[in-house]
């Protein structure tokens, strides 16, 4: 089952066209590496990477905005850069950082020593990274796409928009969606098949639980955003007219496609993020989370409803009454389990012994402001009153509570968490605070005078407004806003440039934590488990450490199995070129469909199959560790 | 350390309050476009419904703020201390409890949604009695025909108090959406699907709206106005379409200057005047110009110096917009021809008297 476990098979050497590389330092090592650690601390890198081109672009935006009627964006660079900002923040930072976090815990979480397909992880980030250079190249080739984050039809018709930047969008996600669906079933493969002995699916962490369903969502919402961004491509490259209107075509056939895939996005970012508050908030009160099958039920609830809600993004499209009543029911039904989230966590707290630790803080922050998001959003499913909030700044306000306040909050909460595990040190829990208070604050600043913002009028996705219409105040806020939370941003960085060098060091637990990956080194060796644990209750590893406290009382024990012995060493799966050369064959064929270079375009499509021959006989490489050699 | 951390959270929340509070009172909820000032039973019912879940609202997040407030204060590490709390896995009436309260909360909003959402929202068959205005939208500016009536203008939409008004929305080209908070929510305007949006005006006066989805461009400058009349207001209106043949005969040299300017000026090649001009059906009707309180589809006042303004320089003043520049800046007639002009465009349906200014609530209209 697990890697390591299988007999033996000779290693051989590698057939194919190239040799498994070897390399384990340097950046070689780092373009073949196959290991979901590495993997994971590059989603996350690339992540804040582009978190903070994301925010340089939201800046601009709020500098434009700070006063009325100024020009310091023209409105062709304005619409560029939200909808830069939009797509940076959703496809390239946020959603990747949950990913990111999820290639390094879940295999820890469950007692396993990588994922199911390690190479195709190694392809899963690459496709990702490279698709948003390529999206992040269009500000350099001729201007970014201009159409707003969900692109809607038929702004992005050859007619209405000639301009390649239209292309760098639908391509981009195109070939960066390739990425996030097969890192989705590798995550799924790995959780359903490579839990350690004894980590039965109620035993399972939160986090894990949470990114379960989360890649679930993936595999079901990214389909129908595939096709229409195919239909797109079509029209753009080749004359199809599914959404050209001169031709018949119906404009609103974007907006069912986009939404299917779209709402359910919202709970692909928001439920990894529930996941690190339902593991931070445990460990710092000391206490097991509140009615965990409650939690678990109330978010795969939570994700399938994710399906059954898209319209209340098109209250205003003229779908009728009835569509209309339909899809407010169930989007409010939503309230129900995130309710029950919320109450749960609150339970946790209650009764515990609490530590005011940073990522404690965050996760705090997180409920109140994921709370004000949430009734917000309550609001926004009721048809009547969404048609007025409907595309003004109440709207931005409600989701980037949402997102912004609550997903970001919480994953901050999990890098201050988890960062002692990831590197071996601590980031200052003092500068910490700070962080916290600023990024909070900073946050509620820029976002609560949206809502009201919204309520006297302001459309989102207008470059200027007017004086005498109110609102100039509430802007300037909200700008202000914008730096305070920068500044929190960069004592972060700071702070965590100089941990990584210098910070505390942290040992194998320095939280007093619950969960399987505290309960090896940090930051964990190659082979993550010198020996698979053994899974007797929920939060295995505080069980470990706390057999006096008595254990869950419905778990099912009969699963347990004794720990195999690995007489041939644990395996280390080899390193591999073709997840690189096959995104990166990938990446160039996204520039020939974007500039209609169909020869290159073909010569591309023959690498792709020629590397996935490659890789598919490329031999199963790697070495042994032995533990007597090692420890 | 930690009593500084401590006093550290005891002052936030203060200090998050006292914002708070800067904000709130920053703001006056009134303006052109506030959705709190409604004027209509539509927009009336749709801000109802925000009221009542808002305050709903409160009390979740107060409740939920409170309880998570006191627990964390409550149950704090102090200093030194190492108490290891009772193991709590669950407790199932608590749980059923709060989802049962959480449906409660659901249903009682889900009722008053349903209800007013097929009052407001249903689609509803004309009748002789109703308003109907055929509204097109382009980038970046709005066409009304008035099919009854036989009468098209542009960027202004006139429409007697009390009365139902339905709208048939199309758009020429992108999407667009037609929004008037203070009268009603908004539609969209989708080319090849024919949407409805029905309002009725409680009080006279001018109201102003805005488009509220991107159409690229000038889309900020997207705006337009409602102008609610009395009857007598508005069948006076609809009279001054039937005497347009009247503006040609001007006794004002300036203003046949202005006459003639606008065809060798290349003006009449886009916009069409009622007996003057025809135009193009895809560019704004000038048509008893005159008379409307403002130009560039919302973005000025109607004055001579604004109309001044925008014919000299229109990307100046709506950035993004397709009105070419008709003089060089050193063009020695430039001044003379946009007076002429603006003295004729001014005298559309007008004759007489100036441009009458109305007094819009909250807002002072001044640029």
């Amino acid at each position: 089952m697990a890697i390591g476990r299988q007999p033996a098979r000779p290693m051989g050497e590698a057939e194919g066209l190239f040799k498994r590389p070897t390399w384990t330092n340097g950046l070689l090592s780092w373009l073949t590496t196959i290991d979901h650690k590495r993997l994971g601390i590059m989603y996350l890198l690339s992540g804040f990477f582009f978190l903070a081109v994301g925010t340089i672009e939201s800046s601009l935006i709020r500098l434009q905005l700070a006063r009325p009627e100024q020009n310091l964006l023209s409105p062709d660079v304005y619409n560029q850069m939200f909808t830069a900002h939009g797509v940076t923040m959703v496809f390239l930072a946020i959603m990747p950082i949950g990913i990111g976090l999820a290639n390094y815990l879940v295999p820890l979480q469950i007692g396993a020593r990588d994922l199911a397909f390690p190479r195709l992880n190694a392809f899963g980030y690459w496709v990702y990274f490279l698709a948003g250079l390529l999206f992040l190249s269009s500000w350099f080739l001729g201007g970014a796409p201009d159409v707003g984050w969900f692109a809607y039809a038929p702004l992005t018709s050859l007619s209405a928009n000639p301009g390649h930047g239209t292309d760098f969008y639908m391509v981009g996600l195109f070939i960066s969606g390739i990425g996030t669906l097969v890192t989705a079933m590798n995550l799924i493969v790995t959780i359903i098949n490579m839990r350690a002995p004894g980590m039965t699916m109620m035993r399972m962490p939160m986090f894990t639980w949470m990114i379960l369903v989360t890649m679930f969502l993936i595999v079901f919402a990214f389909p129908p955003l595939t096709i229409a961004l195919f239909q797109v491509i079509m029209d753009r490259s080749f004359g199809t007219l599914f959404y050209v209107p001169e031709a018949g075509g119906l404009p609103i056939l974007w907006q069912h496609l986009f939404w299917i895939f779209g709402h359910p996005e919202v709970y692909i970012i928001i439920l990894p993020a529930f996941g690190a508050v339902s593991e931070i908030i445990p460990t710092f009160s000391r206490k097991p989370l509140f009615g965990y099958p409650v939690m678990v039920l109330s978010g795969i609830f939570i994700g399938f409803m994710g399906f059954a809600v898209w319209s209340h993004h098109m209250f205003t499209t003229g779908l009728g009454v009835v569509a209309n009543t339909a899809f407010a029911l169930t989007t409010v039904v939503i309230g129900i389990p995130t309710g029950a989230k919320i109450f749960n966590w609150l339970a946790t707290l209650w009764g515990g012994s609490i530590r005011f630790t940073t990522a404690m803080l965050f996760a705090i922050g997180f409920i109140i402001t994921f709370t004000m998001g949430g009734v917000t959003g309550i609001m926004l499913a009721i048809p009547p009153f969404d048609q007025q909030a409907q595309d003004s700044y109440f709207v931005v306000a409600h989701f980037h509570y949402v997102m912004g306040g609550g997903a970001l909050l919480a994953f901050f909460g999990a890098i201050y968490y988890w960062f002692p595990k990831f590197t071996g040190r601590m980031l200052s829990e003092n500068l910490g605070k700070i962080v916290f208070a600023l990024i909070a604050g900073g946050l509620h600043i820029i976002f609560f005078p949206q809502h009201i913002l919204g309520l006297l009028g302001m459309p989102r996705r207008t470059q200027t407004y007017f004086e005498g219409y109110g609102m100039s105040a509430l802007n300037m806020l909200s700008t202000i806003g914008v730096f305070v939370a920068i500044i929190g941003a960069l004592i972060f960085t700071f702070d965590f440039f100089r941990s990584l060098r210098s910070g505390k060091i942290a040992g194998n637990d320095p939280w007093d934590a619950r969960t399987l990956e505290w309960s090896i080194s940090s930051p964990p060796p190659e082979h993550d488990f010198d020996v698979l644990p053994i899974v007797t209750d929920r939060d295995a590893f505080w069980a470990a450490k706390h057999p006096e406290l008595g254990h869950v009382e419905d778990v099912d024990r009969g699963n347990q199995q004794e720990p195999l012995d690995e007489p041939h060493g644990i395996h280390i799966p080899g390193q591999s070129w073709y997840p690189f050369l096959m995104s990166m064959a990938l990446f160039v064929g996204g520039y020939c469909i974007i500039y209609n270079n169909w020869l290159l375009g073909s010569i591309c499509f023959i690498a792709v199959l020629i590397f996935s021959y490659g890789w598919a006989f490329e031999g199963v490489g790697g070495r042994h560790v032995h533990l007597e050699e090692n420890v | 350390m930690r009593k500084i951390n401590r006093v550290r959270h005891r002052v936030l929340p203060i200090v998050m309050l006292a914002l708070l509070s800067v904000v709130l009172s920053s703001c006056s909820l009134v303006g052109p476009q506030s959705t709190f000032s409604t004027a209509g039973p539509v927009a009336a019912k749709q801000m109802w419904l925000f009221n009542y879940t808002l305050w709903m609202s409160l009390v979740v997040i107060a409740g939920v703020g409170g309880f998570l407030a006191y627990s964390v204060v409550r149950f704090r590490r102090k200093s030194g201390e190492d108490v290891m709390p009772e193991q709590t896995h669950g407790n199932v009436v608590i749980e059923v409890g709060l989802i049962l309260l959480s449906t409660v909360i659901v249903i009682a909003v889900a009722i008053p949604t349903v209800a007013i959402n097929f009052e407001t929202g249903s689609y509803v068959e004309p009748t002789e009695e109703d308003i109907i205005v055929d509204v097109v939208g382009y980038q970046w500016w709005w066409a009304f025909e008035y099919p009854e009536e036989g009468i098209v203008t542009a960027n202004e939409l006139h429409i007697p108090v009390g009365k139902r008004v339905i709208l048939n929305l199309d758009s020429a080209d992108v999407l667009h959406s037609f929004w008037v908070p203070k009268l009603a929510g908004k539609r969209d305007l989708i080319p090849n699907q024919d949407n409805q949006l029905w309002f009725i005006a409680d009080e006279p006066g001018l109201y102003y709206g805005q488009c509220a989805e991107l159409c690229l461009g000038a889309h900020a400058y997207m705006r337009f106005r409602v102008k609610v009349d009395t009857e007598e207001e508005y069948a006076a209106w609809l009279a001054s379409f039937n005497d347009t043949e009247a503006v040609q005969v001007q006794a004002d040299p300036l203003i046949t200057k202005g006459q003639q300017l606008f065809k060798e000026k290349g003006c009449a090649a886009c916009h069409a005047i009622q007996g003057y001009a025809v135009g193009q059906e895809s560019k704004p009707n000038l048509t008893n110009f005159g008379l409307r309180y403002s130009l560039a589809a919302g973005v000025l006042d109607n004055t001579p110096e604004n109309l001044a303004k925008w014919l000299r320089d229109p990307q100046a003043v709506k950035p993004g917009n397709y009105m070419p520049t008709l003089w060089a800046e050193d063009d020695p007639n430039r001044e003379e021809e946009i007076e002429a002009l603006v003295a004729y465009l001014l005298s559309l349906g007008n004759e007489q008297e100036q441009t009458a200014q109305v007094s819009v609530g909250g807002a002072n209209g001044n640029w």
